[in-house]
């Protein structure tokens, strides 16, 4: 496959979104797991050992690692297979980080909530869907910038909105989850 | 009939808002001619939706402290009422995006932020209707519906203006007090949204007591 692209044949607003597409899928497959792999027993354990507060934000922290490691790994092999035509490194590095952890807060607590339902897996993707999406189309944007080889100021606007969006998911995770973790 | 004044109220200024929304004068302007008057029933829907679902919100936020059944009622039918004011809302948006834009459904951010903003509630209905516990689904999807509302903030009010939008108010266009210099449009635009709302609320008090029987009945029975 590689060599037919090589041509020339993917432009690159087909290039940013498939490599959204792929960042996309990877988070919700990694992070759905960080709830529903754990045994019952586990669980009853560290709601015994730990607060809910302390979970919730060392969850968040490992997801965030994991995320960043995956999607910097993606972008490594990625660029290397299909070419790389980004211009401005330094902020789609940026972009690339704010970007997964942003995702990795959201479906934690996604996860959490979807962890209790009986379809876990399907009902995941249905309830982080559109509460990613705000955030993808924030991305998808200062991407394209970096893709252009805008300079990072002329994205000011949209990281600071990334950023706010971050710290609001991380409130409002580490605010809501010990009503869930009570269940 | 004490307090049924409200309810009167609600009636008589849907009924001023139809009646002097198709009849009053209007600023005549290119493109938009007499579409103009889509104000007095498209931009009301908003209102209603985004006032419905932050009072499904408060409920919610309510529940969590106080695990009362009731407040869980109330947040459910606050966020459908807010869904029917959101499809209302896409809707009379496409009759007027037909005769000003030239399509249906262009794709504009506008339009598709407020489809995403609809999934957002169609997916708390599919997470409320995949529980089964009653204590358990009242919690979690109270805490989902939290969890989602800021998000849709930022898709319905933060986004669009990031973009460009063909959308009135967006993207640098003028909102509807540019163009109402004599501010005739705002003698009906505020009766129609304040109507609006209300007929919003009695709505849901409706449909809140209708489910408040059914559970009697349930455990009567």
């Amino acid at each position: 496959m590689s060599f037919r692209l090589k041509g020339n044949l993917i432009n690159p607003i087909t290039w940013n979104a498939l490599f959204w597409i792929i960042i996309v899928f990877t988070a919700i497959n990694s992070i759905s797991k960080s709830f529903n792999q754990e045994r019952e027993g586990r669980q009853l354990y560290y709601y015994l050992i730990a607060n809910p507060q302390a979970i919730i934000l060392s969850k968040i922290i490992y997801n965030s690692g994991l995320m960043l490691l995956l999607s910097l790994i993606g972008y490594w092999v990625y660029g290397l297979i299909m070419n790389n035509p980004v211009e401005n490194h330094w902020l789609f590095l940026i972009n690339l980080c704010l970007a997964s952890t942003g995702f990795a807060s959201t479906l934690t607590l996604i996860s959490a909530i979807a962890s209790k339902a009986n379809n876990s897996g399907a009902l995941m993707a249905v309830l982080s869907f559109p509460v990613m999406l705000p955030m993808l189309l924030i991305v998808i944007k200062i991407s394209k910038n970096a893709m252009d080889g805008l300079s990072t100021s002329t994205s000011m606007d949209e990281i600071l909105t990334l950023v706010a969006i971050n710290m609001i998911v991380v409130t409002v995770s580490y605010l809501l989850f010990p009503y869930l973790w009570r269940s | 009939m004490k307090k049924a004044w409200w309810k009167i109220l609600t009636a008589a200024l849907l009924l001023y808002t139809v009646i002097g929304g198709l009849i009053f004068d209007v600023p005549r302007l290119n493109i938009l001619n007499e579409t103009i008057r889509a104000l007095h029933f498209h931009v009301p829907m908003w209102f209603g939706m985004i006032i419905m679902l932050l009072t499904s919100v408060i409920y919610s936020i309510k529940y969590l402290k106080s695990g009362d059944y009731n407040h869980d009622i109330k947040s459910v039918e606050f966020a459908n009422t807010g869904i029917v004011f959101g499809l209302l809302g896409i809707v009379t948006g496409m009759v007027w995006a037909q005769f000003t834009w030239g399509e249906w459904w262009s794709g504009d951010p506008k339009q598709n932020a407020a489809a995403i903003g609809m999934l957002i509630y169609m997916a708390f209905m599919v997470l409320r209707g995949s529980l089964e516990d009653e204590q358990q689904r009242a919690r979690i999807s109270a805490v989902y519906n939290i969890f989602a509302f800021p998000s849709l903030v930022v898709l319905l009010f933060i986004l669009p203006r990031l973009t460009d939008s063909l959308h009135p108010g967006n993207g640098g266009n003028p909102g509807f007090n540019a163009y109402d210099l004599d501010s005739n449009l705002r003698l009906v635009f505020y009766p129609a949204v304040i109507g609006w709302a209300l007929l919003g609320l009695w709505l849901t008090t409706l449909k809140i007591r209708y489910r408040k029987l059914q559970e009697k009945l349930f455990i009567d029975s």
